[in-house]
């Protein structure tokens, strides 16, 4: 933690807890003092880089066995009303993909709300790191759809609520990143696109309520409301296994790019120079 | 107010109003998006005349025929209160069977009958095997599965 750093904790500390006699006072100071150390580029460098290897560990793994169970320890026939054939096996990927791209952009909003209101630097790398892996899902989540909805619906596209709410979330991100790379200034880049994230969360409970129809023979939309009770255990496991492997993929990726971020926007600290010295 | 306090309270109205705007754009989707017109709309006019528009329902069991051509398909869609006869040439998705939901693009032609350029079908959202499907739905599924045609 740079000299920098501190001086603001302390700021901090003086701002909000006038009473040095509070009991109360001295625990939230105590744990602020934590947080705000968590907080810290300089903090979260090293430690990002001790847990991606973890969480690579447990994606790769996660992943082949989901794939694995998804394709070979499922059922081959669907039975139901209409059942779907092989195809239906896209659920694997399509479902935890959207999942993803969803979740990833409230973490970014979260994020960017966090870094507007305590002006701490990390939350908003995080956000900026955050945005190409939930871009990627969202991408992903179109083009999977895409492939399944062709032999199963008949079309490759339909401007369904889902999918057109889901299309506007992937303009979202690319609009994020678009806007934070159009300004030069990096604090006033972090303020404007935290601003567009927030904005931008109006999307995520319409693409999730986008299929809130109780009979589906009168809803306005292709998609389907749907429930887990409605699928066969290995297919429900298999796909719950890929999303949590989604997950951990996106913990690796987000800490390598916040690691990036931080060594070039720290680049005249000395915790870097430091480094930068050691490593060559 | 400190400037930190304010910096929230800041965002948590937008975070309010983004909120709201969800709200109303959800409640919006459920209540009147005219995503497709149902038979019954059709009937009543309510339908554009020379203008493509979509209709959805349910397709009419023992209504698929193949016409003379070979290629030409005639089916009716209902939603259980009026029926409306529909041609379509063209390949139908697998999904497509009588008594399914379908989703056809088209216009409504001079003789009544619905002239369509695109049939998209409508998926079941049970992931489960055939067995566990027919004992849970014993009645659907007896007669559902194996109707479809036209591929």
């Amino acid at each position: 933690m740079g000299s920098d750093d501190y001086s603001r904790v302390v700021l901090n500390i003086q701002w909000s807890c006038n009473s040095p006699t509070c009991v109360l006072c001295a625990f939230a100071v105590q744990i602020k003092m934590k947080l705000f150390r968590f907080f810290s580029p300089a903090t979260f460098y090293p430690l990002a880089g001790r847990l991606t290897p973890w969480f690579a560990a447990l994606a790769a793994a996660t992943l082949l066995i989901g794939l694995y169970w998804g394709f070979f320890e499922t059922p081959n026939r669907l039975g139901g009303t209409n059942p779907q054939k092989e195809y239906y096996r896209i659920i694997f990927i399509h479902v935890p993909a959207a999942w993803m791209s969803m979740w990833l952009y409230l973490v970014m909003a979260v994020y960017s709300a966090v870094g507007l209101v305590f002006n701490t630097r990390l939350s908003f790398m995080l956000a900026r790191a955050a945005a190409p892996t939930g871009a990627l899902f969202t991408f992903l989540a179109l083009w999977t759809g895409a492939l399944w909805g062709h032999p199963s619906w008949g079309t490759w596209w339909d401007w369904d609520p889902r999918l057109t709410s889901e299309l506007i979330l992937f303009f979202l991100y690319i609009g994020y990143l678009a806007l934070h790379s159009a300004i030069d200034d990096p604090r006033r880049a972090d303020r404007a696109s935290a601003l567009l994230a927030i904005v931008g969360l109006v999307m995520v409970p319409v693409i999730f309520w986008s299929v809130n129809c109780p009979d589906p023979n009168k809803c306005a939309a292709l998609h389907q409301r749907s429930s887990m009770a409605n699928m066969e255990p290995n297919i429900l496991w298999s796909m719950l296994i890929m999303t949590f492997g989604l997950w951990m993929y996106s913990f690796v990726t987000i800490f390598m790019r916040v690691r990036n971020i931080i060594l070039i926007r720290e680049a005249d600290t000395t915790w870097v120079k430091e480094l930068v010295a050691r490593e060559q | 107010m400190k400037a930190r306090h304010k910096r929230f309270v800041f965002v948590a109205l937008a975070i309010l109003g983004v909120g709201i705007a969800a709200a109303l754009a959800i409640s919006a989707m459920r209540s009147n998006l005219s995503y497709f017109f149902s038979p019954s709309q059709v009937a009543a006019g309510e339908a554009p005349t020379n203008a493509l528009f979509r209709l959805g329902g349910l397709v009419v069991k023992d209504s698929l025929a193949r016409q003379g051509d070979g290629l030409t398909l005639t089916f009716a869609v209902t939603d259980n209160a009026a029926t409306l006869s529909v041609s379509y040439t063209g390949i139908l998705p697998d999904l497509f069977g009588e008594g399914q939901g379908v989703v056809a693009k088209g216009r409504l032609g001079e003789d009544g009958v619905f002239y369509a350029e695109e049939v998209l079908a409508k998926h079941d959202e049970s992931y489960m095997p055939p067995e566990v499907a027919d004992s849970l739905r014993p009645v659907q599924a007896a007669d559902g599965t194996e109707t479809a045609a036209g591929r």
